[in-house]
């Protein structure tokens, strides 16, 4: 068995992302991410890879464009305010089918907010992270030794669709340290036919260009990279459940949420209410046919997340109205109690429809 | 075994370090553990606390709200956690820095002025490694020189120096006995 390491999650993210084969980190500090930057700040000098603090999140977002163009693999990071700083970046590296990799420790907003752990910005990474159609892959990882396995995956899918991917964290997840082994696994870098690289007279010049203006070439561009979308969509989705065979009410959260909802449903099963967990690990693609199969067994859902509800729109999507879905949150940096989800837990059984009771 | 320990102090006196050498403490116990900082301005200054969960069973919640081994080094700690500790904790406490207030009945107290006998040793801040000697004493989480090993390779290069100091103030902590001589003016 590997070795196991005591590690912050934030520290986690940067050393998956060096064995991943990312030689390039541009960044701006940021609490609570700020030992994703300290670390790479220390590892990159010694993989001869480039770590640079950029003046702005700006130019940083900037930065990874122009590496992600030679192929290079690139990572950024930065938490809620600086992630809405480099939305027009990433709208243009989207545009430019360029894989990167961009970490998002969420932290409470609006406005600069507070510093504390939040998953507020929900809307922003799965509907629109900057302006124009398109689409980021977003893991949300749970724990330490789940960022190992999702930033490598996040890496190989980015290559492999060209399309970048978000790690959508918290601070709760950045801050907290686990046992963490990591695999032996190597990266599986995609050929970049597409990658600037210097033609040397020896092939057409590529070119890297978000600027269209002919709607119908524009549009043709976008369908096609929709055409990635849907093949995404049809294989890339994750999740994990626990304990819903059987559950009358499953509760529906990912990232920290999703660790206490944990707790809050063993408490549950002891007072031998039948509740299960669905936690979403891909946000985009949601695993709404996953989570829609359980309207056959369940009778009711319930989704946590430390905001106003933002993912519950994704899971009354993917019920379709045919189960209750009732909604428990904190936010403000506020972290849900275990006891209050139990209750929640507890009103959600008791609206369940009486009827199908088996 | 099932550990939710709460460590709570003022930002400089190693709580966050004595949260991770029990964590770490586990781990090499092929345990499961979880390590979870306050963090943000509170730290300066102000108190700093961190949950360590040392367990058998999956960690699902890293952050312990009611703790089973309470670890308090100073004041404002004291009035913020004695009452979310469990019925049946142990409760740790620095008696030189803590005078207790509303002392609760349904929990094992364990009282060490470890910031005196820091400095009767001559290592003023160590009294973080005190309370881990006496802890460990109380609570055999892990086997004495397996577990001060573990701590001599948790301090960091530019701090190697300090190593006998920590020996000095871990033995201290490990050797207190209440009940001989060096009694604290708290002392149930």
């Amino acid at each position: 068995m590997p070795q196991k390491f005591l590690m912050k999650g934030n520290e986690a993210i940067a050393e998956a992302a060096i064995r991943a084969g990312c030689r390039f980190f541009f960044g701006y500090p940021i609490t609570p991410q700020t030992e994703v930057a300290a670390y790479m700040a220390k590892r990159m000098p010694e993989v001869n890879g480039v770590y640079l603090q950029a003046e702005s999140e700006v130019a940083a977002i900037n930065m990874v464009l122009g590496a992600a163009s030679t192929g290079a693999r690139v990572m950024t990071s930065s938490s809620s305010p600086g992630i809405s700083l480099k939305s027009e970046g990433i709208s243009y590296i989207a545009a430019s089918d360029l894989p990167c990799v961009i970490i998002n420790v969420q932290r409470a907003g609006p406005g600069l907010g507070g510093i504390q752990p939040s998953q507020a910005d929900y809307f922003q990474a799965t509907r629109g992270l900057g302006h124009g159609d398109f689409h980021l892959m977003v893991f949300a990882p749970a724990g330490v030794q789940e960022i190992t396995d999702l930033v490598a995956q996040a890496f190989d899918l980015s290559d492999r669709y060209r399309v970048p991917a978000l790690i959508l964290a918290d601070g709760m997840i950045g801050q907290m340290m686990e046992p963490v082994a990591f695999s032996e696994q190597s990266p599986h870098p995609a050929e970049k036919p597409w990658a600037l690289t210097g033609h040397r007279n020896q092939r057409r010049p590529n070119i890297i260009n978000t600027l269209h203006l002919s709607p119908d070439k524009l549009e043709q561009t976008v369908i096609e990279r929709f055409a990635r979308y849907d093949s995404i969509c049809a294989n890339e989705t994750l999740c994990e459940q626990m304990l819903t065979d059987d559950a009358d009410v499953v509760v529906v959260a990912y990232g920290a949420a999703s660790r206490i909802a944990k707790a809050a449903v063993r408490a549950a099963r002891e007072k031998g209410i039948r509740a299960g967990l669905f936690r979403p690990i891909t946000l985009w693609p949601y695993p709404s046919a996953a989570l829609a199969a359980l309207c056959e067994t369940t009778k009711a859902f319930l989704c946590v997340e430390m905001s106003m509800g933002q993912m519950v729109e994704d899971v009354r999507l993917a019920v379709n109205g045919r189960r209750p879905v009732e909604f428990y949150g904190r936010t403000g940096g506020n972290v849900p109690h275990p006891n209050d989800i139990l209750q929640a837990i507890e009103s959600a059984a008791q609206m369940a429809p009486q009827n199908e009771r088996r | 075994m099932d550990y939710q320990i709460l460590i709570a102090g003022f930002g400089g006196q190693g709580i966050l370090f004595t949260g991770k050498i029990l964590a770490k403490a586990g781990l090499t116990q092929g345990k499961n553990v979880s390590w979870l900082p306050s963090y943000g301005p509170e730290m300066r200054g102000g108190t700093a606390n961190c949950s360590v969960c040392v367990s058998d069973s999956e960690i699902s919640n890293p952050m312990v709200l009611q703790p089973n081994i309470l670890i308090v080094m100073n004041q404002p700690s004291w009035s913020k956690f004695i009452c979310a500790a469990q019925p049946g904790a142990d409760v740790f406490w620095d008696s030189t820095l803590i005078a207790p207030e509303g002392t609760r009945t349904d929990v094992s107290l364990h009282p060490i002025p470890a910031t005196g006998i820091a400095r009767q040793n001559g290592v003023e801040r160590l009294g973080n490694v005190v309370m881990l000697g006496y802890l460990l004493h109380q609570i055999p989480i892990l086997e004495k020189d397996a577990f001060f090993s573990l701590l001599t390779d948790s301090i960091s290069e530019t701090k190697r120096h300090l190593v006998q100091a920590n020996r000095t103030a871990f033995e201290a902590g490990y050797a207190y006995s209440p009940h001989e001589g060096q009694k604290s003016r708290h002392d149930a």
